[in-house]
């Protein structure tokens, strides 16, 4: 695969302090995650299993203790500016209103307020946020704050997507309604997708592959399955369609193992 | 609808500032009985206008203030505390929000003066006065002087904090969008540490006052201070008490204007939501 749009090889990830050992933590060893040029993948694990910590490799926020990370063939250092991120907790600037937080990113890059402002309400409209341009944060929903952060990384075109459980704060309904957009946007113009979640219903539904990860500590991909469901899908219809419920019933398989890994060693703790 | 619940809250603020108005009020009548030499029989003084002459009379002092503003005397007195206020005020801000973000962002800087920075905050700073006269003469440089170092801490150690909790989600994200080290500093540490600079700048109000007053009560031959000063010379309580109560109607207001201030470009703020009752 030397076509891949992101490509994250044998990475291992230790945190902890120098100066005692014994407070070391190897949240991944060996994890190794390849994404095609217009691919949805999904990430699954049980909670503390370093998902989270494998996008951050991705993005380029952290770098690895070792492994290599290369994005459309090249290695990767610093931020990875073809890169997208989600975050899953709130990550919009509570200062700016609805638009100026969509053009942050492009009056980063010097692009004239006018022109930016323009895109910007474009891409309001877009998410379905039209007229809300001079509402500041605190003065949306959730689910209204979470379109506003989708425009907001979607307006620099970035060529990969990174999502880190970007809807689990949602309620159920805004979540699918939400997970059908994201769906639609992606259709429009195919950008690589890395998905974290821990809800193999959501990944299933959104994916082309879902790569399932052992319990942490040390964690690494066990798991790796095609959905090959038709698409366009609408997430909440394809729940019910016998193929999705064979591939759960498969993935789950390989994952309760590793969930119950995961929730006795918290119970220890 | 909303109409009716605007007017039931308009009359709440006026129910509200009328009680405020009557406290006042009533502590000027009870100040007043206590102090009148022939209201009341001594109680606790022997003599019976002992009580005026260690607490002063609220209708001497209304006249003593009265003649300040008739006259026009006290305009030049009042005009040099203002200006050192103000200057301390404004130098102590400035300098606390650059030495707070320098710090903030420089670790190995901020390692490096940590004792040095508690030792000097810890200081009683106002015995640096002398210091300052003699470096800065008696005019008002040295009164500035004594007033940044008090501001400065308050704002410096708001605006290290205000730094260091800057949200790191907040700060991955505008990195993500491409964010150069001087465009995060522009964009995301600086506005998020205004709330806390505003936060500082109420407390740091009034101790600009403190520097100036204190500055003029040391050593000077204009000001507020000075006249409190050369009133307690006298034992000419009812003067003292008219400078006190001048000094903190101008507090106030600094402190009001701060707050307009911080209303016009902090309008981001969630404000606690009241729900009424119907």
């Amino acid at each position: 695969m030397n076509s891949a749009a992101l490509a994250l090889e044998s990475i291992d990830c230790t945190f902890g302090s120098r100066e005692d050992a014994s407070q070391r933590y190897t949240a991944l060893r060996g994890a190794t995650l390849r994404v095609a040029k217009g691919e949805f993948v999904s990430v699954v694990g049980p909670t503390g299993c370093g998902k989270s910590t494998l996008l951050n490799v991705a993005a380029g926020l952290l770098s690895p203790s070792a492994g290599s990370v290369a994005v459309f063939g090249e290695p990767l250092s610093g931020i990875n500016s073809r890169a997208g991120y989600m975050f899953q907790a709130e990550a919009l600037m509570p200062w700016r209103n609805t638009l100026d937080n969509v053009i942050a990113g492009l009056e980063f890059r010097g692009i004239g307020r006018e022109e930016a402002q323009a895109r910007g309400r474009d891409w309001l409209k877009r998410v379905g946020l039209a007229g809300f341009d001079k509402r500041f944060p605190h003065q949306l929903s959730g689910g209204m704050r979470k379109r506003v952060a989708l425009a907001q990384m979607l307006i620099l075109n970035p060529q990969i997507l990174l999502m880190d459980e970007p809807f689990s704060a949602l309620d159920i309904q805004t979540r699918q309604l939400m997970e059908n957009e994201l769906l639609e946007l992606w259709g429009a113009d195919r950008k690589s997708v890395v998905f974290i979640t821990h809800d193999l219903e959501e990944a299933i539904s959104l994916s082309d592959r879902v790569v399932v990860l052992s319990a942490g500590p040390e964690s690494h991909a066990i798991g790796d399955y095609t959905i090959d469901l038709p698409r366009p899908r609408d997430v909440a219809e394809i729940r019910l369609d016998p193929r999705f419920i064979e591939i759960h019933t498969r993935i789950w398989h390989a994952m309760k193992e590793e969930v119950l890994k995961g929730y006795e060693r918290q119970q220890r703790q | 609808m909303s109409g009716s619940k605007d007017s039931r809250g308009w009359k709440a603020r006026v129910r509200l500032k009328f009680w405020q108005g009557f406290l006042l009020g009533l502590l000027f009548v009870l100040w007043y009985v206590l102090t009148s030499p022939t209201l009341l029989p001594p109680i606790y003084f022997a003599e019976p206008n002992q009580a005026a002459f260690f607490f002063g009379e609220p209708l001497k002092v209304a006249e003593r203030l009265w003649r300040w503003f008739a006259s026009g005397e006290i305009y030049v007195h009042l005009w040099v505390t203002l200006v050192e206020t103000l200057l301390a005020f404004l130098i102590g801000t400035v300098l606390g929000v650059i030495f707070g973000l320098w710090l903030a962002l420089a670790p190995a800087a901020s390692a490096l003066l940590d004792p040095y920075i508690k030792a000097v905050n810890a200081m009683p700073r106002v015995i640096l006065a002398p210091i300052f006269f003699v470096w800065f003469g008696l005019d008002i440089a040295s009164k500035v002087a004594l007033g940044v170092t008090l501001v400065f801490f308050i704002v410096f150690f708001n605006v290290y904090q205000g730094v260091k909790e800057v949200s790191p989600v907040v700060l991955a994200n505008a990195r993500m969008l491409g964010a150069s080290p001087r465009q995060l500093l522009r964009y995301v540490y600086v506005p998020s540490a205004m709330s806390w600079v505003f936060a500082s700048l109420h407390n740091s109000v009034g101790l600009a006052f403190v520097g100036a007053v204190v500055g003029e009560y040391l050593g000077s031959a204009r000001g507020v201070g000075y006249l409190i000063h050369q009133a307690e010379g006298f034992f000419d309580m009812n003067t003292v008490v008219a400078g006190i109560v001048l000094l903190t109607a101008f507090a106030l207001l600094l402190d009001w204007a701060v707050g307009v201030l911080e209303r016009r470009l902090m309008v981001w703020q969630p404000r606690a939501v009241e729900t009424e009752r119907t």
